[in-house]
């Protein structure tokens, strides 16, 4: 049998809904139906199997790179949990047929419904710890739209986000535990990890890794102190509170600790933290459910109080406790889902589930108080049901209970007055709801529900019983075989019978019935007692930790983002400070080996002047044109080095690219204010000045030991080739076109692209133009000085012929297309300068964008000519040629690449200064001379 | 020679910095034109100095480290791209909004008090 179909099925089935709503809703209903009745019926197939002790196991390969598996086990506990979740499931899918009433929207009920079925499915038969807990989530999510279902009610809303709040930040530690568990034993194969059970107990993370997965269990099984969430759940619909908080999800935790009982239990921790929550949880959640006036909120608490039971069995270090625990799981699944659907049927046809209301039902609706009340007869443990059999076997098992040492007597004491208030509110249940007078002004008269309605409360009813008087026949084989999964194989004896002598255990039921009913009797007392505490709110107290979390939130959220860039660039630059600076300090040394150039008169010069511009530069930057001048200095200073140290390339790049920016920023300064106001106070000074000096330190200290150390370069490679491979002698220019061809056309794209961009700034910009500088002097009227303008034309002819010059040698000697489009672009502004934007278009008809378009074009065909020769992208050719007078020269297809960069180059740098330049000859204001 | 390069790289790498933490946009941009000088600088003495290395082959027996020298080429163009881009945009900022503070508004109230004319006098 194949596995995977078990919980796929109930998948496809999320659709069926969808798909059959507009056949009415008995149709909807049956249609959803079969899906997961098939899965059922694949389960049950392969049930004999089981019950002989086998385990079918499966798994098909998912994200093999990470070993991720999707991996599916049918054992005995996912057999057992399989069966109550489809099956109730199925009644369920029945019931809430009569149950949801026109106006809900059936298709998106059904549709959740199944889809928690699957995750549920996917629960239990997962063989995968990820896999797990991608299902568990799962859960958690359809959960929460299951409870917000009727998302109109302010308390659908806030329980459903309480659940997932509670059971989500669970499932996280959930993930961290398993995510250890997986660390530990090596593998993320269940199978694995449930045969490695002493690795993971021996190993010193292993109290990390059981917290965690207990965690996770708890808050799912609403175990204290995160039981609050599942009162507040109940603002669902019936049916969900009666499938998912009772019968299904809340024991999704349980289910979670019997799976990883082979191999975390057995430690002193597990007993300690297991036992303790459980029977906390169990004394807490008997005792409110007593004084819940709400039907279902009786039925939470018991169900949290009942949780805490088999969490106190899981608890104890016994083999028989497991196997206890395991049976009390098949019981109460049955009697607490037919008190939900029994209290929903209330609900539905009184209009009230406040028991001071209902009062005497047994008159108005027999058959489902008779219904009800064997089902709640069951709950407080009356013989001849099967509430009654395990709760026998918890009395017995707590009275072996030694973990508590001399104190281990208070386990029994304490588990029996658990039990009488169980009876307590069981006794309530019945007797309040059925009897007790008549019913108080109800919003219906109350009236039996449709037939089919009581049919899954009948046949639940009906188990209650037969598992009560023939436990040996009914349930034998199942229960076996899910107490040897949990046990890993080794059952313990034991009898499933009504009678066993009269003994201890029955002696504790018998104080618990008495009890029990003696504190109903007397509840008025007890009523006054507790009306003295003040009564506290779960969802006031959640909302508000949410609210003071998200208040909190917000305040780290303010202090680093106030919308202040200076904030944003100290906060950066202090991280960027800390990670930098820390493995500076192992470094032992800052010098390396390698030896030191000497020191010369000029570079020292040099040396100074560029950091005495550079604070003149910081030390003036109010006074915005002085200090560009500065600027420009060292930017000069900058190109003379490059020069100095053997790269005549970059000298020349950095020369004129130092013209085009200083033009450039000089533009934009007569647009912008001419000084800058003093505004930072010196606290915010010295700060600044703290931390740029910090990391101006920490800089030039790599710098300094960067240089120092010897080189291992890559560059050898494009010595060797340049020549024989790209035709060139200058390396830097072969590397740039040809073999990294491919990183220079996305340079010059990017080039295109910021040009672009800047024309799009600079359309429909309106700005202030002053009428004269920062002194008030107004501009000169002599637009266009006739020395500059002959000069700068008679100086253009050459300029470009340098640039041709410039690009055609660039292949073996300094220059290329990059320098040649900025020597072109500086003769161009040049002219611009002298005579005006419009002195240009007149002359000078080029469009700069169609440039810049036909540069990049240019390059990418020179990269796809190749594809022509059965090459890849950009690959190079090169060959010489002999033309009479002219002698040899060399033709390259890197030739046309840099072609490609020239005119991109020009046409950007263009683009830009000639744009800007013309809004500031358009109409510009000129003050009449004062005389 | 080196430790002469790496105070000035480090200088301009204060000056950069000290620039971009201020409040106004064009000291901004002059801090990021020195930054960007910095930066070349760094990248370009990862070949290591050299002071009379070939850049041309054929033309001495030591050569100059071509691979920082190709990409600190294309890097200073780029630069200049952005530095006008980052210049447009802060004369855009501040024609559409009126001011040329960084954040595209004034601060609240000045942190500086106006000094009063006693202390002037």
């Amino acid at each position: 049998m194949n596995l995977f179909w078990i919980p796929l099925l109930p998948l496809l089935g999320t659709l069926m809904p969808l798909l059959t709503e507009r056949l009415g809703r008995s149709a909807c209903a049956l249609m959803t139906a079969i899906l997961p009745a098939v899965s059922l019926a694949m389960v049950l197939s392969a049930a004999p199997g089981i019950f002989q002790g086998e385990t079918l196991e499966q798994s098909f390969s998912w994200i093999p790179a990470i070993g991720l598996e999707l991996a599916f086990r049918l054992d005995g506990l996912a057999l057992l949990f399989c069966l109550l979740i489809l099956g109730i499931g199925l009644l369920i899918i029945l019931y809430a047929r009569y149950y949801l009433s026109a106006q809900d929207s059936m298709s998106r009920f059904y549709a959740y419904l199944i889809l928690f079925m699957t995750a549920m499915v996917g629960i239990v038969t997962a063989n995968n710890l990820i896999q797990l807990w991608l299902f568990w989530e799962l859960t958690s999510i359809s959960s929460f739209l299951l409870i917000s279902f009727w998302n109109h009610k302010t308390e659908a809303r806030k329980g459903a986000r309480m659940a997932l709040t509670v059971t989500g930040a669970g499932g996280l530690a959930l993930l961290a535990g398993l995510l250890l568990i997986a660390h530990i034993v090596g593998s993320y194969d269940l199978s694995v990890v449930l045969a490695s059970g002493d690795t993971l107990r021996e190993h010193a993370a292993y109290p990390v890794a059981l917290v965690l997965v207990l965690l996770g269990a708890f808050t799912k099984s609403a175990q204290f102190p995160f039981h609050f969430w599942l009162p507040h759940a109940m603002a669902a619909p019936t049916p969900v509170s009666a499938y998912l908080h009772s019968a299904t999800m809340v024991k999704a935790g349980i289910f979670l600790l019997a799976r990883f009982y082979p191999v975390l239990s057995g430690t002193e921790l597990w007993f300690l933290t297991v036992s303790l929550t459980g029977l906390a949880t169990l004394l807490l959640g008997a005792y409110i459910a007593l004084f819940k006036h709400d039907l279902k909120g009786l039925l939470a608490y018991s169900t949290v109080s009942h949780l805490g039971l088999i969490t106190l069995l899981l608890g104890m270090d016994t083999k028989l406790a497991a196997v206890a625990a395991i049976f009390h799981i098949i019981n109460h699944a049955t009697f607490k889902a037919s008190l939900f659907m029994a209290a929903g049927i209330i609900d539905h046809e009184s209009g009230s589930r406040d028991m001071r209301k209902l009062n005497g039902l047994w008159k108005y609706m027999p058959h489902t108080a008779t219904l009800a009340m064997v089902a709640a007869a069951s709950m407080a443990g009356v013989p001849l049901l099967n509430g009654f059999l395990s709760k026998e076997m918890f009395f017995a098992e707590t009275l072996h209970q030694v973990s508590l040492g001399s104190l281990s007597w208070m386990v029994p004491v304490l588990a029996t007055l658990g039990g009488v208030f169980s009876v307590a509110y069981s006794t309530r249940f019945i007797h309040d709801v059925f009897f007790n007078g008549e019913p108080i002004d109800l919003p219906k008269t109350p009236h039996e529900p449709p037939r089919y309605m009581k049919i899954p409360v009948e046949i639940l009813v009906g188990l209650c019983l037969l598992l009560g008087i023939f436990p040996g026949y009914i349930v034998s084989g199942l229960l076996s075989s899910a107490s040897s999964a949990v046990l890993a194989g080794q059952l313990p004896e034991y009898s499933l019978s009504i009678w066993h002598g009269f003994n201890l255990p029955l002696l504790m039921s018998v104080i618990a019935m008495l009890g029990g009913l003696m504190i109903y009797y007397n509840r008025r007392h007890l009523y006054q007692f507790q009306a003295q505490f003040p009564e506290t709110d779960a969802k006031m107290v959640f909302e508000r930790l949410v609210q003071a979390l998200v208040a909190g939130a917000t305040q780290v959220h303010k202090f680093f983002e106030n919308g202040s860039l200076q904030r944003y660039m100290i906060l950066l630059l202090t991280f960027a400070l800390i990670l930098t600076a820390g493995p500076l300090m192992d470094l032992n040394t800052t010098a390396g080996l390698r030896p030191h150039l000497p020191v010369g008169g000029v570079e020292l010069t040099a040396a100074v002047l560029l950091c005495l511009s550079a604070l003149a530069t910081v030390i003036w930057h109010r006074k915005r044109m002085i200090a560009l001048l500065t600027l420009s200095v060292v930017g000069l200073i900058v190109s003379i080095a490059f020069a100095r140290f053997s790269a005549p390339d970059l000298a020349l790049t950095q020369l004129s690219v130092e013209v085009v920016t200083v033009i450039l920023l000089m533009l934009a300064l007569f647009f912008l204010p001419q000084r800058t106001p003093k505004e930072s106070s010196p606290r915010r000074v010295v700060r600044d000045l703290a931390i740029s000096a910090l990391i101006g330190g920490i800089v030039g200290t790599i710098n300094y030991a960067m240089m120092t150390r010897p080189l291992d370069s890559i560059s050898d490679f494009f010595l060797a080739n340049s020549k024989v491979g790209g035709g060139g002698t200058n390396v830097v220019n072969v590397i740039l076109v040809d073999f990294r061809g491919f990183d220079t056309l996305g340079e010059i794209t990017v080039l295109g692209i910021a040009a672009l961009g800047i024309f799009k700034l600079i359309a429909r910009m309106r700005l202030f133009m002053p009428a004269g500088d920062e002194n008030g002097r107004p501009w000169a009227r002599d637009r266009h000085p006739m020395m500059l303008a002959v000069i700068s034309q008679s100086l253009l002819p050459l300029a470009l012929l340098v640039s041709v010059y410039i690009f055609l040698r660039g292949h073996n000697l300094p220059g290329g297309g990059f320098i040649a489009g900025l020597v072109t672009s500086v003769a161009l502004v040049q002219q611009y300068v002298a005579h005006g934007v419009d002195w240009i278009k007149e002359r000078l008809k080029l469009d700069y964008q169609w440039l810049i378009g036909s540069g990049v074009l240019i390059a990418t065909l020179t990269g796809l000519g190749s594809w022509l020769f059965e090459r890849p992208f950009l690959t190079s050719w090169f060959d010489y040629f002999k033309l009479p007078w002219i002698g040899k020269f060399e033709l390259a297809s890197a030739m046309l690449f840099d072609l490609g960069v020239y005119l991109t180059v020009v046409g950007a740098t263009l683009l830009i200064l000639a744009n800007l330049g013309k809004l500031t000859t358009n109409h510009r204001p000129i003050q009449p001379e004062s005389e | 020679m080196e430790a002469v390069y790496a105070v000035c790289v480090g200088l301009l790498t204060f000056s950069g910095i000290f620039l971009c933490l201020r409040g106004r946009t064009f000291p901004v941009v002059m801090g990021l034109t020195l930054l960007s000088y910095a930066v070349n600088l760094f990248l370009f003495s990862s070949g290591r100095l050299k002071l009379d290395g070939a850049a041309i082959l054929g033309t001495s027996y030591t050569y100059a480290d071509p691979l920082p020298q190709a990409l600190v080429l294309t890097a200073i163009v780029i630069g200049f791209a952005m530095t006008a881009f980052v210049v447009i945009l802060a004369m855009r900022a501040r024609a559409d909004l009126g001011n040329d503070h960084v954040d595209g508004r004034l601060p609240p109230q000045p942190e500086i008090k106006p000094r009063r004319k006693k202390d002037q006098a």
